[in-house]
């Protein structure tokens, strides 16, 4: 072994060639098949790509680190399931670029924190956390309030996702901006084109203010995790799989 | 020790910059670190929009692990390349390319977290610009590395090069592969990544699991065996050791990413094989610190004199330490327990203070008399005083979040008598403060310690009259460690 080391040792290159190839390995067996998407991400109806306004909610959510302190992803073990909900299935987040699953608990994981809270609770928890739960460590977020969501080039984000794969049509990104208007205002003539374009939509005024901020896509986006996938219809022992 | 009379021309301006940058990133690492620990404590030192947790956190994490960690890594293969090789380093401009380009990648990257630009991948939160920037000034350092080696008049590349490589060229893949987006806009900072959900998961984790593996140990191994042999005296223990260390850490360290994602939606193949490695990956974790620290046989009262090489032990016992550490929580039914809560914290940091930064301050103590040309250290007393102050800090960090994580774990899962739940998710919040009061307390001694360094190294170059005889001269010797 020593001596056909030496060969190695004495050649940069060829050291450079077998490292590479040994790196490889063990990341190609465990990614690649990964891409069979039909054993990896099992089909479950009712998931959908965010509306634009829910696109502008994640953004903030990625912007201020929230992944930081809040895991999406409920394991399937027995105290999370009953403290969180249904464990996390793949489909869940595969519209998710990047996915959000997240490390680390300091706050609660949020992978089904949809509809578990009133947008007030949510409004007043952002601007002022310890005003509501008085132990939490969660920093305030007022600044989310005053400030416009930026919806006006959603577009060309919902572009950018079609090119990695998320399935949004022409409509959707020609109707993005006044989709997003439209979901978090008062009322609206264009919330029926909304409403057909996605899902179980919700669309109100989530903040309570006249203009369309950046708390009212935040908490669109919290108000539709763990929402989308209909997992009355999911079975788990894997003889039998809703749409199918 | 025959080479003195030839001694090349060797480019130590660039290391002494690279040095430099190591200890003013450590200390601004260290620094946001206290801060945030402190936040964790006292959260209303949120304060508005730009200093908030969430936006400092991954300020922290980079500004150890790439500022700090990474000028090291740039810093001490640029010297040890040169004395194994004994030739220059290839290349004066594109080395201090390396040096400008990685500088300005640093502060690109803090200023874009600051301002809420991110990806939101842990350990890869710099936007497509800055990713796209690195792979420039990546590649300069793989160049400049492979042509010194090239240029070598030693028959044999060391083994401390063999690690240098192998860190430099994976961690380019692992930074290619795992931060290919498509930017909204050629003028905004915005992009979406090309992998979603469940495989962006996994190759998130291969990246990050490997950023640890190769970028925070691989490279680190390679001061370790340079730096320790040097430091002692004495040729690395075992060269046979040396090579069955290198082949198969670098080739179980990048099965070990779906560990971190154990009960999660990735398919559970995925997960058996990841906390498969991952418990193997202890055999050679193991083999390499018995290989440093076994390099002290026959030199072990050299550990009494020397704080610098105490320095470097300790890192191995640290090393150790997280080592096992390690694989005992990808076992998954331990990590049931332990993922998402402060134990994983605690375990991180007993590999970067206790591993990483130890061995970096051994080697920096080294380096700056040496570089600067200076006769010795200007105190070894204050070295020791450094030692200890920091190791103190790290007990009580690592002690403080075994605790607060092992507690949280514990009342997540914890049922009454009716089969309910027993603690609400703040409670337990509620419960680590006094043990996130002794983390930041623990972070403060290790910034002092750094600090301590920081005067000590000062009054070193300045040239102040060392208090006290001075053990290792700063003499260069001849540098053919082992053969």
């Amino acid at each position: 072994m020593l001596k056909k080391h030496e060969a190695l040792e004495k050649n940069s290159i060829l050291m450079l060639i077998f490292v590479v190839i040994t790196i490889s390995i063990g990341g190609i067996i465990e990614i690649v098949p990964l891409f069979r998407m039909e054993t990896t991400i099992e089909p479950v109806k009712g998931v959908r790509p965010y509306t634009p306004l829910e696109l502008a909610g994640q953004n903030v959510y990625i912007r201020e680190g929230c992944y930081g302190c809040h895991s999406q992803q409920v394991r399937a073990l027995r105290d999370e399931v009953e403290r969180y909900g249904h464990y996390s299935l793949a489909a869940e987040s595969m519209y998710d670029h990047p996915f959000q699953w997240g490390s680390k608990r300091t706050g609660p994981d949020l992978a089904r924190v949809g509809g578990k809270y009133s947008d007030d609770w949510h409004v007043a928890h952002m601007i002022d956390p310890r005003a509501l739960v008085p132990e939490s460590i969660m920093p305030g977020y007022a600044h989310l309030s005053r400030r416009g969501a930026d919806i006006d080039d959603i577009g060309q984000d919902m572009i950018a996702l079609r090119m990695v794969g998320v399935p949004y049509t022409d409509e959707m990104i020609a109707n993005a901006h006044s989709d997003a208007l439209a979901q978090a205002a008062d009322e609206s003539d264009a919330v029926d084109g909304l409403m057909e374009r996605y899902s179980k939509v919700n669309a109100r005024n989530f903040d309570g203010q006249p203009t369309t901020t950046e708390m009212d896509a935040l908490i669109a986006y919290l108000q539709v995790l763990g929402t989308m996938a209909e997992l009355q219809d999911y079975k788990h022992d894997g003889t039998k799989r809703s749409g199918e | 020790m025959n080479m003195l009379a030839e001694k090349p021309n060797y480019n130590d301006e660039i290391v002494k910059l690279f040095t430099i940058a190591t200890v003013f990133w450590g200390v601004t690492g260290f620094l946001v670190g206290v801060f945030i620990a402190l936040q964790m404590a006292f959260p209303a030192l949120n304060i508005g929009e730009y200093l908030t947790f969430g936006r400092l956190r991954p300020l922290h994490t980079s500004a150890v692990i790439f500022a700090f960690g990474g000028n090291a890594l740039f810093a001490t293969s640029y010297f040890a390349v040169q004395r194994t090789c004994r030739t220059r380093l290839w290349g004066d401009g594109w080395a201090k390319f390396t040096f400008w380009g990685y500088q300005f990648f640093i502060v690109l990257a803090a200023l874009g977290y600051v301002t809420g630009v991110t990806q939101a991948k842990e350990y890869a939160e710099p936007e497509w610009y800055a990713d796209l920037w690195l792979t420039f000034v990546w590649v300069a350092y793989l160049i400049v590395f492979l042509m010194t080696l090239k240029n070598r008049k030693e028959p044999h590349i060391y083994v401390a090069n063999w690690f240098f490589l192998g860190f430099i060229v994976t961690v380019a893949v692992l930074h290619l592969v795992n931060n290919i987006s498509i930017p909204v806009s050629i003028f905004g900072a915005k992009s979406y990544p090309l992998w979603g959900g469940v495989q962006a998961a996994m190759i998130q984790w291969w990246y990050g699991h490997n950023a640890v593996g190769f970028f925070l140990t691989a490279g680190f191994l390679g001061i370790m065996y340079y730096f320790v042999p040097k430091r002692a005296g004495r040729p690395v223990y075992s060269y046979r050791l040396s090579i069955l260390h290198f082949w198969s850490l670098i080739f179980m360290y990048i099965w070990a990413g779906p560990h971190h994602l154990h009960y999660t939606a990735l398919p559970d193949w995925a997960q058996t094989l990841g906390m498969t490695f991952s418990i193997m990956l202890w055999m050679p974790s193991w083999g390499g610190m018995i290989n440093g620290m076994m390099t002290l046989s026959g030199a072990w009262h050299k550990l009494r004199e020397d704080p610098v090489l105490k320095f470097m032990i300790i890192s191995l016992a640290f090393y150790g330490m997280s080592t096992f550490e390690g694989p005992l929580m990808s076992i998954k039914a331990v990590n049931a327990l332990s993922h998402y809560t402060d134990w994983t914290i605690g375990h991180v940091h007993s590999g970067a203070l206790g591993w990483v930064a130890f061995i970096s301050f051994g080697a920096i103590y080294h380096l700056v008399p040496v570089l600067w040309k200076r006769p010795g250290l200007y105190s070894l007393k204050l070295v020791n005083t450094h030692l200890w102050i920091s190791t103190i800090g790290i007990v009580l960090y690592i002690a403080a979040m075994w605790v607060s994580g092992i507690m949280e774990g514990l009342m997540w899962r914890s049922y009454d008598a009716l089969g309910f739940l027993e603690y609400s998710f703040v409670e337990t919040v509620a419960a680590k403060h006094i043990p996130y009061l002794i983390r930041a307390f623990g972070g403060i001694l290790f910034l002092s310690g750094s600090l301590i360094m920081v005067y000590n190294l000062i009054k070193t170059v300045r040239g102040d009259a060392a208090p006290e005889e001075n053990l290792y001269p700063a003499e260069d010797a001849g540098e053919t460690v082992h053969a």
